[in-house]
C-alpha cells in the first residue's frame, strides 16, 4: 500500500516561479521517508501541496488511495502536518491547542479528551497543559506542534524540519519519539537540514533540486554509492612534511592535523599501516562530514552536468 | 464524517475568543451606547419632541441597539479571521477535512453570538433611559439574527481579503459607521429632502434599522416586507462569495 503517491506535480506560482516542475513520487505504508533539498528546491511547496496548503498547477497526489483533489477529505484525514513555523494561536492554551485540532477532525469530546492526554504526555508536556503557548520555550512549542499533529491518529505524519533549532538533547529525544511513532506503524516524511537526522533515521530518501526529484533510492544503497570516504586525522608529533600515499589525497589542516580521502578499495589498514611505516602515529580520528551530507552536495553541486543531460 | 464537531469546536473557540476579552468586546459598547442615550436621548431629545408619534428617546434606541449589533458582528469576524491568518494557525483549518461552509458559518456563528450579546447590554442599558414595550418580538429577534448574520459576513470577506491590519479598519471607519450614522439611527428618512431622498434608499442600513424600528416600536419609513428580501438577497450573495473565496483559496492558500 502507497502511503502517498505523487504522479507529474506541477506548481507554478503567480508570480510565475515554477517551483515544481513535474515530480513522481511514492512513499509506501509503514516507512520513514527522508525529503531532502537545499533551500528554495521545492520541498516546502510539495509538502504544503501535500496537506493541502497550497493549490495544485497540474498532476496529481493520493494518501492511502484517496486523491487529494477528488477525495479531499478522506485524504486529509490521513495526514497530521508539524510545519515548520510555530503557526498556532499563541495566546491559546497548550490543551486547547491539540484539544481543538482533534474537533476539527470530528474526533468526539471524550476520545479528544483521552488523545490529547495521550499525546502531552508524550511530548513531555502533560504538566505544562494549562499554559498559554506563548510562555512556551521553542522546544516545547515543537513538541506542541507534533502533538497536535498526532491528535488524531494520522497514519501519514509530515515533519518540516521539526527539530531546526532546537538544542542537541531535545532534537535526541524528538528522534527517539519519532522512531517510536514509526514503530507503532504510521509512515512519516521528514525534512531536515540535519542530514545526520535523516541518515539515522531513515529508510528511504529523495532529494529535490529546483523542482525536479534528483535522486530517489534506499538510504543505504544511496551510501553504498559513495566511493570515498573522508576523515580527519588527529597525530600525535606535530608534520613538517605532508606525507604522500598513492590513491589517496592528503592535506594539512595545522600541525598535528590532516584531511585524508580514502577511496573506499583502500581500507583504513592500508592507510594505518603506511602511516605506521612513515613514523606517523595517529591518535584519533574522526568522519570529516556526515556520509550523506557528502553525497547530498555531489548530488546538487552537480547542477550544471545534469542539466546538460 | 461528523461535521458538527467540528463547527461545535470552531463555534466555541470563537465565543470563547470574545468572552475572554469582555472589557474589549463587552464592556466598550454599554459605556458608548449610555452616553448616547444620556446625551443624545435625554438631554437633546427632551427639545426634539415626537418622531412619527414616538418620543425621540424611544425613537432612537432601536436604531442603536442595531448599530451595536452591525459594528460588533462585522469587528468580531474581521479581527477574529484575520488574526487567524496573521498568525497562521488557519492552517489548522485548512490541513484537517473541515469544509469550506464549515468554516464559515463556524466564524459567522461567533459574530452572530456576539453581535446578539452586545445588542442585549444595550437593549439592557436602554432599559434605563427608555420604557420600551417591544410591539414585535418576533420581528424584532429575526431581523437582529439576519443583520448580524449579514454583517459577521461582511467582516469575512473583509478578513479574506485584507492583508495588513490597516485593510481590517478601513471598511468600519470609512464605510459601516457613516452608513450607519446616514442610515436612520437617530432621525427619520422622512426628514430629509430632494436627491437625499432618492440617494439615501440606496444604503442597506436603512432598511434594516427601519425593519428593527418597526418590530420594537412599530414605526417605519419603508414597506417592511422590502427590507426583508433586501437583507436577505444580501446574505446569499456575501454567503456565496464567501465560499468561492474560501474554495479559490483567496488569501489563504498560495
Amino acid at each position: 500500500m502507497k502511503a502517498l503517491s505523487i504522479s507529474n506535480l506541477r506548481k507554478t506560482y503567480k508570480n510565475g516561479l515554477e517551483a515544481l516542475k513535474g515530480i513522481d513520487l511514492e512513499v509506501e505504508a509503514g516507512d520513514f521517508f527522508a525529503l531532502l533539498g537545499p533551500n528554495g528546491a521545492g520541498k516546502s511547496t510539495a509538502i504544503g501541496i501535500i496537506s493541502s496548503l497550497v493549490t495544485i498547477t497540474s498532476g496529481s497526489v493520493s494518501v492511502f488511495g484517496h486523491d487529494l483533489v477528488k477525495d479531499r477529505e478522506k485524504a486529509k484525514s490521513c495526514i497530521g502536518l508539524v510545519p515548520q513555523e510555530v503557526n498556532f494561536n499563541q495566546f491559546d492554551t497548550v490543551q486547547g491547542i491539540v484539544l481543538n485540532q482533534a474537533g476539527y477532525y470530528g474526533t468526539p469530546r471524550k476520545l479528544a479528551l483521552q488523545r490529547t492526554e495521550q499525546c502531552l504526555k508524550q511530548m513531555d508536556l502533560w504538566d505544562r497543559r494549562n499554559t498559554i503557548s506563548r510562555r512556551l520555550s521553542g522546544g516545547m512549542k515543537r513538541r506542541v506542534m507534533i502533538a497536535r499533529a498526532m491528535v488524531h491518529a494520522p497514519k501519514l505524519l509530515i515533519l518540516d524540519e521539526p527539530t531546526a533549532g532546537v538544542d542537541i538533547e531535545i532534537r535526541r529525544s524528538m528522534w527517539k519519539m519519532m522512531q517510536e511513532v514509526n514503530e507503532q506503524g504510521t509512515t512519516i516524511i521528514l525534512t531536515t537540514h540535519y542530514l545526520e537526522e535523516a541518515e539515522s533515521l531513515c529508510r528511504n530518501i529523495a532529494i529535490i533540486d529546483q523542482g525536479k526529484i534528483v535522486e530517489n533510492s534506499n538510504m543505504a544503497s544511496l551510501l553504498a554509492r559513495l566511493n570515498v570516504d573522508h576523515f580527519v586525522l588527529d597525530l600525535a608529533e606535530p608534520l613538517i612534511v605532508v606525507p604522500v600515499l598513492d590513491g589517496c589525497h592528503i592535506e594539512r589542516v595545522s600541525d598535528k592535523v590532516l584531511n585524508v580521502s580514502v577511496p573506499k578499495e583502500f581500507g583504513l589498514n592500508r592507510l594505518f599501516s603506511q602511516l605506521t611505516d612513515m613514523n606517523i602515529k595517529v591518535l584519533s580520528l574522526k568522519n570529516k562530514s556526515n556520509r550523506l551530507e557528502q553525497l547530498f552536495m555531489d548530488l546538487v553541486e552537480s547542477k550544471p552536468a545534469r542539466d546538460k543531460r | 464524517m461528523n461535521y458538527s464537531i467540528a463547527l461545535k469546536t470552531i463555534v466555541k473557540k470563537e465565543i470563547y475568543r470574545f468572552l475572554r476579552i469582555w472589557p474589549q468586546t463587552l464592556l466598550p459598547p454599554a459605556i458608548t451606547t449610555a452616553l448616547y442615550f444620556l446625551i443624545f436621548g435625554k438631554l437633546i431629545g427632551n427639545r426634539i419632541g415626537m418622531i412619527s408619534g414616538a418620543t425621540y428617546m424611544d425613537y432612537i434606541v432601536p436604531g442603536i441597539i442595531l448599530m451595536s449589533i452591525i459594528s460588533h458582528s462585522y469587528s468580531n469576524v474581521v479581527s477574529s479571521f484575520y488574526s487567524t491568518k496573521f498568525q497562521r494557525n488557519i492552517e489548522e483549518l485548512l490541513v484537517a477535512p473541515v469544509p469550506n461552509w464549515v468554516i464559515l458559518t463556524g466564524y459567522v456563528s461567533g459574530g452572530i453570538f456576539r453581535g446578539l450579546l452586545v445588542g442585549i447590554v444595550v437593549a439592557l442599558i436602554s432599559m434605563l433611559f427608555a420604557d420600551i414595550v417591544v410591539l414585535h418580538p418576533g420581528i424584532t429577534i429575526i431581523v437582529a439574527i439576519l443583520t448580524a448574520t449579514l454583517f459577521s459576513l461582511a467582516g469575512f470577506i473583509n478578513a479574506v481579503l485584507a492583508e495588513s491590519f490597516d485593510d481590517i479598519s478601513i471598511i468600519p471607519n470609512f464605510v459601516l459607521t457613516p452608513l450607519s450614522y446616514l442610515g436612520g439611527v437617530f432621525y427619520s428618512v422622512d426628514m430629509l429632502t430632494g436627491i437625499w431622498q432618492t440617494l439615501i434608499k440606496g444604503n442597506p442600513i436603512m432598511y434594516m434599522i427601519n425593519a428593527f424600528r418597526y418590530g420594537m416600536i412599530g414605526v417605519t419609513d419603508i414597506d417592511i416586507q422590502l427590507a426583508f428580501m433586501m437583507i436577505g438577497g444580501f446574505i446569499v450573495v456575501l454567503a456565496l462569495f464567501s465560499l468561492y473565496m474560501l474554495h479559490k483559496g483567496t488569501g489563504i492558500k498560495n
